[in-house]
């Protein structure tokens, strides 16, 4: 026998016995609001000396109104001119004291992000450049235009990937009239009308103290912390959150989309809305899909379509809490003769979870998942300090790290059962099909 | 103006002297199983988390034609299970540890790795040690692996056109050498993969002997020793077959492929032959083409962001790839996408005319101290994440540098003159030396959205 084979029985016999974890205390978020309303997050980090910054403003493509694609090409002008300073010299200041930018936009909210070295030699001049773009943006005209015509390659390309046209026709059967339902990224149409009024309007609207929040993770203390807060929020424009998003309509009848699409695979997308951030379901319903779709190689799903048929390469389920219903999506890809195979195996896998849920040492597996692989989502600062914009934005408590692990634990297979039974509704689903020949699915 | 320029001095030595207290507190420790596997830890004590990679020295560069892939269905196999561990039991077993694990193969690697709490490390290590050398490869589940495999070659290269056109590159650009073929396979030689492949492939490579542990996180160097020694020491070693070299004749003239499939957009990506730090002559050269890379494409204040996207706009998007980590020589790669109402054509002489500049000026002392800004913040920057510190870990190993090579980088990148990337870029960008694919995009079928009740 070999050495190995010895080994794992003694392995065996360790893994019967549960493991005393480590309790992994969560870092204190430090949290106030400064004198114009910005609410600012902050975790003093000094192990490294670098420093990330992210502003989190509900300007997301929600607010888009008719112009969808009107928050990306906002969050993308920024840094483009500012202060008097064109989009050279902003890049260089940044650079120059090695500074990383960026500006990026969801359904939910625009985000900058800043990541500096904290000496003040550097933290300084990269700093004064973050608070130049964030509040004193130019709009320049020359810019703007040639943004337009990025934004138009942009969407081409979503037009050419398979993913990209599934993922874009998914949302539109989901939301319908909702201001969910248009793409972030625009569309031809809507860019070609949006003028450079519009964006200056929009940043004017939105860009504002109270519907802007600031996350601090890094090597600065309290002190420093607060200077930070206090300029950004003396310096953006004062004003009030931004009116709360219409509730999403539950669907009523289930309809696919098809279309056709000269592609190898055929992308299958299922769905319906979720649940909001904060919902009361959250906790059964996360961890319920962690067994179906959510825990990659040891999930259902993955277990019946990629490891038991082969049919498809990456297959997952997943519930995006946003500040509204987000989305309940499954999916996969697989070559276009077993479109059809790979489709009904996913759907009843899913049916089946609904209807049984998961088996209690499913459920106890995903729990020791999710709780023992905490650890490793607050390890470093860029976790940090997407875990605490999350909290800030979204409005969750402030022990929400505190409190994980009892939440999870505190699931039983009923609440998942009830949970799923309640939230997903198999007669209201959305189907998306792309790729392949225009044939109706089996 | 606000900010004044930062003088590189102080940049310099600040950073350096942060550089110098980094590796002070974090140093790496090196032990060598008699089996041959070599063990490099990491401290890194900030949360109570380890990174445990297991790195062998075999990818597709290692492959001969007709058997392209068979790296990386391997590595796919690897979770099959041994005799002690079921199938799919590793996977399960790292979950209810709270672990994340996947894997990795490229041309000069396949890489395994678990990121854990600190005090399940010892699990990884066995888990891991078993599957070096007790694979069980069976039939049936080898035929469902390949057919996944073939289904993450249909998504990742054959819907995508840039990926086609990437894989076109290495094809055109290396007629003998280890890099014609791609990581995954070409589909026909997938079609004829056979479970004896692998089995011999396994055999050969999966060894101690040829395999690099790395373990970043919080952990004490001497007790990881003691641990690897218990778990992976009685593992036999295996020699290693080492092949004839597979060189590159010389390129007599440009290279030109064109690449039709369904696409919105055209697209451009150049390639020429570059030395990388194991096969140069000339140790500075690789870390001049680092930073050339950095200079056309380092960051929105680059040459190609503040010319050809800003100014000139003649690219959507452009960029510049270099990496100085390999086993053989590989490829100074340029890529882009026309802007709206430009040509591929245009965007070619636009990329031309770049390379024309640094093969004839010296790039501007700002210019330069920009670039290595970047390099020392971004080395710092780096530390944050355990997972990046052991993928340059192992990356260095395993190309056959050694981390010490690592610790060094900074330095070389520092000591960089302008005249020096002049002279790698006209030493290795020149145009008997180009390789140019393109993207001609073919029609995608309209858009026709059809909605119908639900199927019963």
């Amino acid at each position: 026998m070999s050495p190995s084979v010895r080994w794992m029985r003694l392995l065996s016999g360790i893994l019967t016995v549960a493991l005393a974890g480590t309790a992994v205390a969560a870092p204190k978020i430090q949290h106030w609001v400064a004198d114009n309303g910005l609410r600012v997050y902050f975790i003093s980090t000094p192990e490294l000396p670098i420093l990330d910054i992210n502003v989190a403003i509900d300007a997301g493509s929600a607010r888009d109104g008719e112009l969808p694609g009107l928050a990306r090409l906002t969050a993308a002008i920024l840094d483009e001119g500012a202060a008097g300073l064109d989009a050279d010299a902003i890049a260089r200041q940044f650079e120059n004291v090695g500074a990383e930018f960026s500006a990026s936009i969801d359904r939910d909210m625009a985000s900058l992000s800043l990541r500096t070295l904290s000496d003040p030699r550097y933290l300084d001049p990269a700093l004064d450049t973050f608070e130049a773009v964030l509040t004193r943006p130019d709009f320049p005209e020359r810019d703007f235009d040639r943004l337009k015509n990025q934004l138009v390659v942009a969407i081409r390309n979503s037009e050419q990937e398979p993913g990209k046209v599934a993922s874009k026709a998914f949302y539109q059967a989901l939301y319908g009239d909702h201001p969910f339902a248009t793409p972030p990224i625009g569309t031809r149409e809507s860019v070609a009308r949006i003028s450079r009024d519009d964006v200056r309007d929009f940043y004017r609207q939105y860009y504002v103290t109270g519907n802007a929040q600031l996350a601090m993770v890094g090597d600065i203390d309290r002190a420093q912390a607060q200077a930070v807060a206090a300029r950004i929020d003396r310096e953006l424009a004062k004003g009030k959150a931004a009116a709360p998003l219409p509730p999403v309509k539950p669907l009523t009848e289930s309809t696919t989309v098809t279309i056709p699409f000269p592609s190898e695979q055929v992308h299958v997308l299922i769905g319906q809305p979720g649940i909001r951030r904060g919902d009361p379901d959250y906790f059964p319903l996360y961890v319920g899909n962690h067994v179906l779709g959510g825990s990659g190689f040891t999930s259902r799903l993955v277990k019946e379509v990629r490891e038991n048929r082969g049919l498809s390469y990456s297959v997952y389920s997943y519930f995006l809490p946003n500040k509204v219903s987000g989305p309940f999506q499954l999916g996969l890809q697989t070559r276009v003769d077993q479109a059809g195979a790979a489709e009904a195996l996913a759907r009843q896998t899913l049916e089946d979870f609904i209807v049984e849920g998961p088996t209690e040492k499913e459920l106890a597996d995903s729990k020791k998942n999710i709780t023992g692989g905490f650890p490793m989502s607050i390890d470093s600062n860029a976790d940090l300090v997407g875990y605490i914009a999350t909290i800030g934005f979204y409005g969750l408590p402030l022990d929400y790290m505190d409190t994980l692990t009892d939440k999870v634990n505190a699931v039983t297979r009923e609440d998942v059962l009830s949970a799923f039974k309640r939230r997903l509704d198999v007669e209201n689903m959305v189907t998306v099909i792309v790729g392949g020949e225009a044939a109706s699915p089996e | 103006m606000r900010t004044k320029f930062l003088p590189l001095l102080i940049l310099a030595s600040v950073a350096s002297l942060h550089a110098a207290e980094e590796t002070n507190d974090h140093p790496i420790h090196e032990h060598i199983l008699r089996n041959g596997l070599k063990v490099v830890v990491k401290e890194d004590h900030r949360a109570p988390v380890v990174i445990s990679q297991v790195w062998y020295k075999v990818g597709s560069a290692d492959e001969s034609s007709g058997a392209t892939g068979v790296s990386h269905v391997l590595e796919h196999m690897m979770f099959k299970g041994t005799e002690c561990v079921p199938a799919g039991q590793f996977s399960a077993i790292i979950a209810r540890q709270g672990g994340r694990e996947n894997a990795f193969t490229s041309r000069d690697y396949t890489g395994y790795y678990q990121l854990l709490e600190k005090s399940r490390l010892p699990i990884a290590f066995r888990l891991e040690a078993d599957r070096m050398r007790n694979l069980e490869l069976k039939e049936e589940a080898f035929r469902k692996e390949l057919d996944v495999v073939k289904e993450e070659r249909r998504m990742r290269t054959d819907d995508n056109p840039r990926a086609l056109a990437y894989e076109q590159l290495y094809a055109t650009a290396f007629n003998n050498a280890p890099y014609h073929h791609p990581v995954i396979g070409w589909m026909e030689d997938l079609d004829h993969l056979e479970l004896d492949d692998l089995k011999t492939w396994y055999r050969q490579w999966y060894a101690p002997n040829n395999a690099t542990l790395v373990v970043v996180g919080d952990v004490d160097p001497e007790e990881v020793f003691r641990m690897a020694d218990a778990a992976f020491g009685g593992v036999e070693p295996e020699p290693v077959p080492r092949g004839k070299p597979r060189l590159e004749p010389p390129q007599r003239g440009e290279r030109r492929a064109v690449v039709r499939a369904p696409a919105r957009l055209p697209y451009l990506v150049m390639g020429y032959r570059t030395p990388v730090l194991g096969t140069t002559a000339e140790g500075w050269e690789p870390y001049a083409l680092q930073v050339l890379s950095g200079v056309l494409d380092g960051g929105r204040s680059s040459r190609f962001a503040s010319q050809l996207i800003r100014d000139e706009q003649v690219a959507a998007s452009a960029g510049a790839d270099y990496s100085l980590y390999g086993r053989y020589d590989g490829l100074f790669v340029l890529n882009g996408v026309p802007a709206q109402g430009r040509s591929v054509a245009e965007l070619e002489q636009a990329l031309d005319s770049q390379i024309e500049q640094v093969r004839r000026e010296p790039i501007g002392e700002e210019e330069l101290a920009r670039v290595k800004a970047q390099v020392i913040a971004g080395e710092i920057f780096g530390l944050d994440s355990i997972g990046s510190q052991a993928n340059l870990i192992g990356a260095a190993e395993t190309v056959g540098l050694g981390w010490e090579s690592l610790d060094e980088y900074v330095e070389r990148i520092q000591a960089i003159t302008p005249e020096q990337v002049r002279e790698v870029a006209q030493r290795y960008l020149e145009k008997e030396g180009k390789v140019v694919v393109q993207v001609e995009p073919l029609p995608l079928a309209p858009m026709a959205l059809t909605s119908d009740e639900a199927r019963s």
